[in-house]
């Protein structure tokens, strides 16, 4: 199946004229094309410059905005110095061959916005210029600068021996689409703190910006709310051991900031809403046979006032437990049976003269969530089914884009862009989809803005998210699952599409992008056949 | 059993509370107990467990069915929310439907360091399987350090020092696997799937030609030259001490004859002698004394084989490797089966349903034909799979294949099955394997690595 894929790393090729062009590809890995995603614009040199983890130092330009005591800044210093310098620990003592000459990092940022958290609309450009002696990094933001500092640490490598080189590069780098997410689902499987946490770094290794945190849903609600601490008491998998105290939530949250990552929390209603129930009763619809409860429950009741009073004190929460301007509402897949099957419901749609349309009661409840949390100053993201019931929702929600084949979700970019909508793209990159083979292409090959409609109607497209839902995933295979293969859509988001066209060029750098993510200590699995350097040692 | 409980010390006016069970007895039975043996495919297996008061009793004939018996007295205990463990009054008589239950890993495509190996070992024994199929070459690497033919891996591993295997390793995971009951039968796969072996030793391999000059690549095993079965005959003669199992897995699969065809000196040689070569290479085997395994091509293309051979049924849909079965056992061979148990073909939702519905001996056949079917192997191919994510993989969907293998035909309740299943794996993960979840869910303990 897979013979014309297998590109080997040099020496067991059959045909002779495979090897040239893989030396060059491994030459090329020792530039600006073994960054992963391909950096905007750039030249690449195979003049290197010897790096001694010794005599190698960051430091803040003159001129820059932010200065030591930058904790972005200063951390990310510390956090890269160990990533260029894998095998350097201080305690291997000093051992100096000559007076070495020092490299210097130099970060210069315009603005000191090093105390605020990432925005929708930050600057993640970056200038890099690595010369003798010298690296430049010049960014608007912090964030652009920590992305610039990802770059530079994926240009250093080493030779067999050991020794570190950096080859001489510019780079102008800038991503083409602002919002690149990674959505985990912590509602089907607890996923332990470290295990986000570790998922964090890895984002931030294939500059993702914006963890879209599915923290609560039908089978459990381990968030531990401080207003209504019954909800988690009594609907996480266990009250103690399986949730994420406000404690645990700030703690994702100072640690993404500090990658320049977003936090944009779900609260999925009125659908995916069980486990709400057992911790807030009245909450769900109770359902009904004939004219009896059945005594099994349903979506959100919308037609209790109680409904929206807890909505708006669990929402105002969450507002300041969550510094995003963003907030999921969620919105999907709403079983009307319930609500049918309930008189009041059945009631109640004839007061507000909706006929038997229950698209009309889901859309009078998403309005009302929207108000609750616009009142809050927060924009909202919603899953398309809200879309396609109604329009009644502000001008500044974005949809977000799940169902569907290519010709289906593009022609709901179409339609929802044509009504002047952002979207957000995630339909092609559900990779808890798995099956056999190198499917990594199929997300590569993505064309978020391939759709009829004009340039405005493309501009809306504001970015896309790679969906890890949790039914079958948990903190045992998390991350084989998870990398290399979002990484594939990272570039996609983060890239210029033409110069990232050809799954062929692809393969070689994300084979050795996964070896780099593997010593960083990233479980991320294989392509294909093949080996890195430094095998994962774990079980 | 007890997991981080840390070890109270034993202090002799300790009472025991009245009910508390204190010890569990182990009687091996039979005068031979072959604890200084290597296991077989008729080791005795089976065993008998009697929970109850003054002391637990696991008697069984030979150490085999003693570990077994110790595995099932570990998954009898339980905890309550407090952590108290306790164990119900219980007796259990218990033996493997099927002798050969294995597990192929494939250390070729991908290098798996020895931790990840001996890590499923561990894994196995849980899970009651007892035969570790080791494809430890193929074509893409040949990480196994020979001490005849050290260039074998010197220029055919992926990297002749951090990526082999030396003989420390070998016979560490045989050792390691003797200890848990688990025979280690390794795989030299001939005459296909060798493009590595051609790296380290010259004019092993056939050059292919285009037209009438060679093109520079190669084929599968050269089979006109008697240097290659020099070559073969020192190379199993070393392979036969290293590895103690009675068995040896040849391989056979997928051969490719263009190449054959293509070169000259084998054109004339082929018609002729085609399945003769082959049975060369068998004989040498038997030279060794060893018994021999094969995949199935090598009985579909009519090749002599001896009456002890153990056919491997890997290929076709269920149709079809179920005629297979059929065909092999009518001519009086042993078999085993593999083709429903791929586990490298991952899909999305509960593919163990799949798995735990497979049987061997559905096929139609006579009793005698039946009593042929040894075994199954669960099989995780490497082109997809490395330590990364080799165990999340491989389990617990391994385990779904090891109850078919191992309890009674008629154990196939699938919704029960699951519920039994999930606590499995539960169990797995606290003792510190990454088995992943069937479902929705959540264990008490749940994973701590990361």
């Amino acid at each position: 199946m897979n013979i014309m894929f297998a590109v080997s790393s040099g020496r067991y090729t059959r045909a002779n004229f495979i090897l040239p062009l893989l030396i060059i590809i491994q030459l090329g890995l020792h530039t600006v094309e073994g960054v992963w995603p391909l950096p905007q614009a750039f030249t690449s040199s195979t003049e290197r410059y010897p790096l001694n983890p010794q005599a190698f130092y960051f430091g803040y330009g003159k001129q820059s905005a932010a200065q030591q005591g930058c904790s972005v800044l200063d951390t990310a210093f510390k956090r890269y110095f160990s990533l260029i310098f894998p095998d350097y620990s201080s305690a291997n003592g000093v051992l100096r061959f000559s007076v070495d000459k020092p490299f210097l990092v130099e970060v210069s940022v315009d603005q000191d916005d090093c105390e605020s958290y990432p925005q929708e609309d930050s600057s993640e450009k970056y200038n890099l210029s690595v010369c003798e002696g010298k690296a430049s990094l010049k960014a608007e933001t912090v964030w652009g600068a920590v992305r610039g500092l990802e770059t530079f640490s994926q240009m250093v490598y080493q030779d067999d021996f050991g020794s570190y080189f950096v080859n001489k590069t510019e780079i102008e780098d800038f991503p083409r689409f602002q919002f690149r997410g990674i959505l985990l689902d912590t509602s089907r499987h607890y996923l332990p703190v470290q295990a986000i946490l570790k998922t964090l770094d890895a984002m931030a290794y294939s500059k993702f910006n914006v963890f879209h945190w599915h923290i609560v849903d039908d089978p459990s609600f381990p968030y531990q709310s401080s207003t209504f601490p019954d909800l988690s008491s009594k609907g996480a998998f266990h009250p103690m051991t399986h949730i994420y105290t406000q404690s645990d939530v700030r703690r994702v949250i100072s640690y993404a900031r500090l990658q320049g990552i977003r936090v944009l929390p779900e609260f999925d209603s009125p659908g995916h809403t069980k486990s709400w129930g057992k911790g807030q009763s009245d909450l769900l619809t109770p359902c009904y046979r004939g004219s009896t409860p059945s005594g099994t429950f349903g979506p959100v009741n919308p037609v209790l006032p109680s409904t929206y009073q807890f909505m708006e004190k669990l929402f105002k929460e969450v507002s300041s437990v969550f510094p995003d301007s963003y907030i999921h509402l969620g919105g999907d897949e709403v079983n009307f049976s319930c609500w049918k099957s309930n008189p009041d419901v059945r009631a109640f749609m004839q007061k507000m003269g909706f006929g038997a349309d229950f698209t009309k009661l889901e859309a009078f409840y998403i309005e009302n969530i929207v108000n609750i949390t616009s009142a809050l100053n927060k924009t909202s993201i919603v899953w398309q089914d809200v879309f396609d019931y109604h329009e009644k929702i502000p001008e500044d929600t974005v949809l977000h884009i799940w169902k569907g084949l290519p010709e289906v979700y593009q022609t709901e970019l179409s339609r929802i862009t044509k009504a002047g909508k952002r979207v957000l793209l995630a339909a092609p990159w559900y990779i808890n989809h798995i099956s056999y083979g190198q499917d990594w292409r199929n997300y590569y090959t993505v064309q978020p803005q391939n759709f009829s409609g004009t340039e405005e109607q493309k501009k809306l497209v504001i970015g896309g998210e790679v969906c890890m839902w949790g039914e079958y995933v948990d903190a045992t295979n998390l991350n084989p699952r998870l990398w290399p293969r979002a990484s594939a859509a990272a570039e996609r988001l983060w890239s210029d599409e033409k110069q990232t066209s050809s799954v062929d060029s692809a393969f070689p750098r994300l084979q050795d992008f996964r070896c780099k993510l593997v010593r960083r200590g990233i479980q991320a699995e294989p392509l294909y056949v093949g080996h890195c350097k430094h095998e994962y040692q774990g079980v | 059993m007890f997991g981080s409980t840390k070890k109270l010390g034993l202090s002799k006016s300790r009472r025991t509370g009245p009910s508390e069970l204190t010890e569990l007895q182990v009687w091996i039975t039979s005068p031979d107990s072959e604890c200084d043996d290597y296991p077989s495919v008729t080791s005795d297996e089976s065993y008998e467990l009697s929970v109850d008061l003054p002391f637990a009793v696991l008697k069984a004939p030979k150490v085999w069915g003693a570990l077994h018996g110790l595995e099932t007295f570990s998954q009898l205990l339980y905890e309550d929310e407090y952590g108290a463990k306790s164990v119900n009054a219980t007796t259990i008589s218990d033996f493997p439907r099927f002798a050969h239950r294995g597990i192929l890993l494939d250390s070729s495509r991908h290098f798996l360091p020895i931790k990840v190996i001996l890590a499923n070992l561990e894994t196995m024994a849980m899970n009651k399987f007892n035969v570790f199929h080791w494809h430890i070459v193929d074509d893409q690497s040949f990480p196994y350090l020979s001490r005849t033919f050290p260039q074998l891996s010197q220029q055919g591993a992926y990297h002749p020092y951090t990526h082999v295997y030396t003989p420390a390793d070998v016979k560490m995971v045989i050792e390691f696997a003797r200890l848990r009951g688990i025979r280690v039968i390794p795989e030299f796969d001939t005459p296909g799937h060798t493009q590595s072996w051609g790296k380290g030793q010259k004019d092993l391999l056939t050059p292919c030609y285009s037209g009438s000059k060679p093109s520079g690549t190669f084929g599968p095993i050269n089979p006109i030259l008697n240097t290659t079965y020099d070559f073969m005959n020192q190379f199993f003669k070393e392979i036969s001490t290293v590895f103690p199992d009675a068995y040896v897995h040849l391989g056979g699969d997928e051969v490719d004859f263009t190449c054959w065809r293509s070169n000259p000196d084998i054109q004339q040689f082929m018609e002729q002698h085609r399945f003769q070569t082959r049975l060369q290479l068998l004989d040498i085997v038997t030279t060794t004394n060893k018994g021999y395994m094969i995949w199935q091509e090598v009985f579909d293309n009519g090749v002599k084989l001896k009456p002890d051979t153990l056919i491997h049924v890997w290929k076709g849909n269920q149709e079809q490797y179920q005629n297979e079965m059929a065909n092999v056992t009518s001519s009086g061979y042993q078999t085993l089966l593999s083709t429903p148990w791929y586990l490298n073909r991952i899909s999305y939702g509960q593919d163990w349903h799949g798995y735990y519905k497979a049987d061997p001996q559905d096929f139609k056949g006579t009793e005698e034909q039946k009593k042929l079917v040894i075994g199954g192997e669960a099989c995780l191919w490497g082109e997809y799979v490395d330590a990364t994510n080799l165990t999340p993989r491989l389990w617990p969907r391994a385990s779904a294949v090891a109850e078919r293998l191992w309890s009674a035909k008629d154990v196939t309740d699938i919704n029960d099955a699951f519920n039994r299943l999930s606590m499995h794996r539960c169990r797995m993960v606290e003792r510190g394997i990454p088995a992943e979840p069937l479902f929705s869910s959540y264990c008490p303990r749940e994973y701590k690595g990361i």
